[in-house]
């Protein structure tokens, strides 16, 4: 937008590094806080540790995986935690007539609140702070509704060792995080939607003045972060062993926005970074486990994570403005 | 936007032009007197099926739990009408409470001051970053959900002590007294509604709260201080919050760690249901009074019919915030500035 004004070439000099903590400051920090965990933190490069951190963070890369398309797209959708906990409430109900046709179930009702997000965003043209908000207070509601507000024992064999069973010592939950974050790479990357979301994202009128399917785009996009969260959400109750609907995904929201606007992807829209949103789930895990086995509280982890947030914002906004 | 494509042909014949018009007027309406209407008819639905509805002990108790809400509110209201958002209320709402709770120790000025303080300087400080740097409101104020929640941790030895106020306090009698049988809480919000309705409305720091969220660029130009304004928005609404915790924490005796999560977002959807514009510059004090009554009588009602889970309130919540919404949207399409 700014981009016609002429810039001196001493703000390029003073952008450059900006510019570079945006692009690789989030693997960088990774990268520094791996090698610090190596050095100074016992029994860091266990299995079982490097385990534990990987399976709680899967979740929230799967959830934010959705985010991140969700914000290239010039959105946000509040509603994430709300849906992980509709699905954990769908999935007892169904279980009964099978694993799958329960986990299906699950994800077709993410996909419904995603339509309804997509549809309030595109068709109606509400902020899409509000139209998720809506969903955010009622997902939860309605889960609770669901479930009757009770908290229901997984005993699904299969289910629970989708929780908590792996794959060459890594757990099924990891690899499917990992799985997802290629293939919404790829489809960000390699495919017509993909290039789609990222024009919409990039200048919405724009992009319906060319003839882009802007609000087809818009609506799958909310979908596709919707089944996303769905998915987490089964995963959650398998990992539990219950169906919780009163805490799963509680604060999921702010999580994966977290990870997506550390990884990079501007809250501009038309630009997503899938990788960056990984790294960026990944250090804020790190930063929590790292100070915990130093011995500093909780409270110092989220005092950090929120100066880390605004150091993110804060970088990103120097590249905008020049 | 679209819509340019279309007017230049429907503006030749008259009668479009006065259905706009009307559709205007219509719009306006809505906007202002939709929430008291929808409140009004509310209150009286409820009064002819419940009986116990309409009881003055019952309006009380409406009175009472809504109050701690309308003062975050009202805070949001000016927030939210300069074109921002504040998503650190329900974690500065906490803070306060648990740091009164702390200082009713040394009295009740040290429980009152020490709160605001605290909460004042963390309003201040998002002001700051959000007016000076460009960053985005919602993130700034993310990142002090964060923080004042982790403060708030570290101050109760990660969520382990619970402080409580003596029992012979004068702080208790702030939340718990009570004066013609109505708590000290609903007479404060009542008066900062008051205030609060006299600052937006008739002085120059309201004048700009609606000049900056209309547009700061001709804000800007109009030589009004829009960092300045947006600052003491952000300030007012630390404050406020922090009050609101204050306030409960005098009511419960205590300063309870938990509470507060997810109160940014009723804020919020109450702020909406009044019939305040997400995209700033319009708005109303009155409005966001009736959001919050029409969410606590929603809650009400909901506990009246006893037999429903009460998580059909949340339903009923969103629902409402949803249909106000798009009322709002499809009524106001023309009052809408694209982005």
């Amino acid at each position: 937008m700014t981009d016609t004004t002429a810039v001196p070439a001493a703000s390029f000099d003073r952008a450059r590094p900006a510019r570079w903590a945006q692009d690789y400051g989030v693997y960088a920090a990774v990268a520094a806080l791996v090698l610090f965990n190596i050095a100074f933190t016992d029994n860091f490069l266990q299995t079982a540790t490097l385990r534990t951190q990987l399976v709680q963070v899967a979740p929230v890369v799967i959830a934010a995986l959705g985010m991140a398309m969700v914000i290239g797209s010039e959105g946000v959708d509040l509603s994430v935690g709300s849906v992980m906990a509709l699905a954990a409430a769908v999935l007892p109900l169904y279980i009964g007539y099978g694993l799958w046709p329960a986990v299906l179930v699950a994800l077709l009702v993410g996909a419904l609140v995603g339509v309804v997000n997509g549809t309030l965003v595109a068709v109606v043209g509400l902020q899409p702070i509000v139209a998720t908000l809506a969903l955010l207070v009622g997902g939860r509601g309605l889960a609770l509704v669901f479930a009757d507000g009770q908290l229901k024992g997984i005993t699904n064999p299969t289910l629970l060792e989708l929780g908590t069973g792996e794959l060459l010592s890594v757990p099924y939950t990891v690899l499917i995080a990992g799985v997802l974050a290629l293939v919404i790479g790829f489809v960000v990357r390699g495919t017509v939607y993909g290039r789609q979301l990222v024009a919409v994202g990039g200048n919405r009128a724009a992009s319906a003045l060319a003839g882009l399917p802007v609000k087809r785009v818009l609506i799958g996009t909310y979908a596709l972060c919707a089944v996303l969260a769905a998915l987490a959400g089964v995963l959650a109750t398998a990992r539990l062993g219950a169906s919780d609907p009163s805490a799963i995904g509680n604060l999921m929201e702010l999580s994966a926005i977290t990870a997506v606007v550390v990884g990079g992807t501007p809250l501009t829209g038309g630009r997503i970074r899938v990788l960056g949103t990984v790294a960026g789930a990944l250090l804020m895990q790190l930063v929590r486990a790292t100070l915990i086995n130093h011995d500093l509280p909780d409270s110092s982890a989220q005092m950090i994570q929120a100066a880390i947030i605004l150091a993110a914002v804060y970088l990103a906004r120097e590249r905008r403005t020049r | 936007m679209t819509q340019i494509l279309t007017t230049p042909a429907a503006s030749a014949h008259p009668a479009p032009v006065e259905r706009e018009l009307r559709r205007e007027r219509l719009a306006g309406l809505a906007q202002r007197h939709g929430a008291p209407a929808v409140l009004v008819l509310a209150v009286l639905v409820a009064s002819v099926l419940f009986p116990a509805f309409p009881t003055a002990e019952n309006a009380n108790g409406i009175a009472i739990q809504s109050s701690f809400l309308a003062i975050v509110a009202l805070g949001m209201t000016f927030v939210i009408i300069t074109g921002g958002i504040d998503l650190s209320v329900g974690s500065v709402f906490a803070l306060g409470g648990v740091l009164a709770a702390y200082a009713s120790q040394w009295g009740p000025v040290p429980a009152l001051l020490l709160p605001l303080a605290v909460c004042g300087a963390i309003g201040l400080l998002q002001g700051v970053l959000i007016a000076k740097t460009g960053m985005a409101p919602f993130i700034v104020t993310l990142a002090g959900l964060l923080g004042a929640r982790g403060l708030l941790l570290a101050v109760t030895d990660e969520g382990a002590t619970t402080y409580l106020v003596p029992k012979d306090s004068a702080f208790l009698e702030f939340g718990q007294g009570t004066f013609l049988g109505i708590g000290y809480p609903v007479y404060l919000a009542v008066l900062l509604f008051g205030l609060g309705a006299v600052l937006l409305q008739r002085t120059r720091y309201g004048q700009a709260v609606f000049a900056v969220g209309g547009s700061p660029d001709a804000a800007a130009l109009m030589g009004l201080p829009v960092a300045r304004i947006r600052v003491l928005t952000y300030l007012l609404s630390g404050l406020l919050a922090g009050f609101a915790g204050v306030l409960n924490a005098s009511r419960l005796s205590s300063g309870v760690t938990i509470l507060g999560v997810g109160m940014e977002l009723d804020a919020i959807a109450a702020v909406v249901i009044g019939g305040t514009l997400l995209v700033g510059g319009a708005g109303s004090i009155s409005g966001t009074l009736c959001g919050v009554l029409l969410l606590g009588v929603i809650q009400n009602v909901i506990n009246q019919i006893g037999t429903l889970n009460s998580s059909y309130q949340s339903v009923v919540s969103g629902l409402f915030l949803i249909l106000v919404v798009v009322v709002q949207t499809f009524l106001g399409r023309r009052r809408r500035r694209p982005r």
